[in-house]
């Protein structure tokens, strides 16, 4: 329902004249989808799509100590990454649980744009600004001034190419590589364009002011007609991300999460050099038997939905009893792109060592299910 | 298409046809809208006796799952197989092709008028 605390993107009126039909996102009214999610989602793994992801929230880290710093507030090594490189990374808390997940680009030798999860711009923007003491940087929670558009699928370079008013681009997109950006300018505004998403796909995001954000977007769309390019939603969004295997903060990750229970131990570099935040008890390691995130998929076309039970079958042993509860659901949805459903759970570690016969409990109705690695979905390698 | 003001409709966004003894239901547009696109539907088998107001039936969109619940007591007489080989006929033509069941009713509650249901979703 809307009430006067809703938040809208500043290209709102475009998404209402498209049709959009809205959801409350993180305290913002973000387009779900435009008439059909499912067009969406497959427009995006065969054509291109154009989302709003306006809500994110962009921190902008400057000064001389930028890179110590977050060496020291985040989990990766970001002082290793290169000037325009963008890097995935995790706020920790003291205890090793995920505060956010986020995309870090260096902007210069000394400055870095950290890109938060809009329900988390506060506690990222707080918890960088208390991290930062004793260090020589600023911490500016600049999210207001910046909106972020981001056109995903095959056809986003040509689309991003053929947009009119995007001009010198420093790297031409088709030598930009993946997890990597480069300034642009758009009608003469500071464009920064990186090739990162969260579809699975190719793909490009924009971050762009606030006030050139609505001409930004009509430019990529018009250019994008010819391509196919859709305007897709948040119900795409997620189903997308799903299949690539990518986490969902909320689901998947939360401050009860070990990174490494969630397949993320990788993005925490415990070889670099001094303390980061949450170190400690990440080497300390989650406690023995502590679940972790699989991918399940069923046949059918019930899918398994966040928070349901993933359950064995009755006690081998005995062949009576009740099924044993040995996990839980956090997102899951009939693969648009797969035609099966598909999700993601955490499961205690020895049944799946063990092979044991899992089971998703389906309102009543159990569901054999088989553990699969993520992601689900992997784009063909150009 | 069926002529939305002469439905009948209930708060859960359910729509009645009456003809006779027999109530045929479906989800408005509303409804359809806001589950997303519709993947599956799972109605209950023609004599299953039904009572007003329980669940009878489930349709899945791909990113939620809503409930279809009986409007009437009766009897189900038929249940929409169009719709459970093409689920997406609930979005197309949620009033029309995508009509859900059929049921033999004896017993009818007070539903709601089509102005009276534009209403209550304009709230």
């Amino acid at each position: 329902m809307t009430d006067q605390t809703d938040r809208f993107s500043p290209l709102h009126q475009i998404h209402v004249d498209g049709g959009a039909s809205f959801t409350d996102f993180a305290g913002w009214q973000m387009p779900v989808s435009y008439g059909s999610d499912l067009a969406e989602h497959h427009a995006v793994r065969t054509t291109a799509g154009i989302f709003d992801i306006s809500h994110m929230a962009e921190i902008l880290v400057d000064g001389p100590d930028s890179a110590a710093f977050l060496d020291f507030a985040l989990a990766g090594r970001l002082s290793a990454i290169g000037i325009a490189q963008a890097k995935y990374s995790l706020l920790l808390n003291d205890a090793g649980g995920i505060v956010d997940d986020l995309v870090v680009y260096r902007l210069a030798d000394d400055a870095f744009f950290v890109v938060a999860n809009a329900g988390n711009r506060f506690p990222v923007a707080e918890a960088l600004v208390e991290r930062a003491g004793g260090f020589d940087v600023t911490v500016a929670d600049v999210s207001d001034e910046y909106s972020l558009i981001a056109v995903q699928g095959p056809a986003s370079r040509a689309i991003a190419e053929a947009t009119a008013g995007i001009d010198e681009v420093g790297v031409p997109l088709d030598e930009l590589k993946y997890y990597w950006s480069t300034d642009a300018t758009f009608e003469g505004q500071p464009l920064l364009i990186g090739r990162t998403g969260y579809t699975g796909e190719d793909g490009f995001e924009f971050y762009i002011q606030t006030d050139a954000a609505a001409a930004l977007w009509a430019a990529l769309s018009a250019a994008g007609e010819a391509f196919g390019l859709v305007p897709a939603g948040l119900a795409s969004r997620d189903t997308l991300r799903l299949e690539a295997g990518m986490p969902l903060y909320g689901h998947e990750l939360g401050v009860d999460t070990f990174p490494v229970q969630a397949g993320l131990g990788r993005v925490v570099n415990l070889k670099k050099e001094g303390d980061f935040v949450g170190r400690a008890a990440v080497e300390a390691g989650p406690a023995d038997g502590a679940r972790v995130l699989v991918g399940l998929t069923t046949e059918g076309r019930r899918a398994g939905r966040a928070g349901y039970p993933v359950v064995t079958e009755p006690d081998p042993s005995t062949g009576s009893g009740d099924p044993v509860v040995v996990g839980e659901i956090t997102s899951g949805a009939l693969s648009p792109t797969l035609g099966h459903p598909i999700a993601m759970a955490y499961v205690d570690p020895a049944v799946l060592e063990a092979g044991t016969p899992l089971f998703i409990d389906v309102r009543g109705t159990r569901i054999a299910a088989s553990a699969t690695n993520l992601p689900f979905y992997k784009r063909d390698a150009k | 298409m069926t002529d939305q003001t002469s439905l009948q409709y209930t708060a859960e966004h359910e729509w009645i046809l009456i003809d006779g003894e027999t109530a045929t239901v479906g989800i408005t547009a509303y409804a359809a809208d806001k589950l997303g696109d519709v993947v599956y539907v799972d109605l209950p088998k023609a004599g299953a006796v039904v009572s007003g107001g329980s669940v009878v039936g489930e349709i899945e969109s791909t990113k939620s799952v809503g409930e279809l619940f009986a409007p009437v007591d009766g009897t189900i007489l038929e249940a929409n197989a169009d719709v459970d080989a093409d689920p997406s006929l609930v979005n197309s033509d949620p009033f029309g092709a995508g009509w859900l069941i059929k049921v033999t009713y004896t017993a009818l509650p007070t539903l709601l008028s089509f102005d009276e249901y534009t209403a209550l979703i304009a709230e």
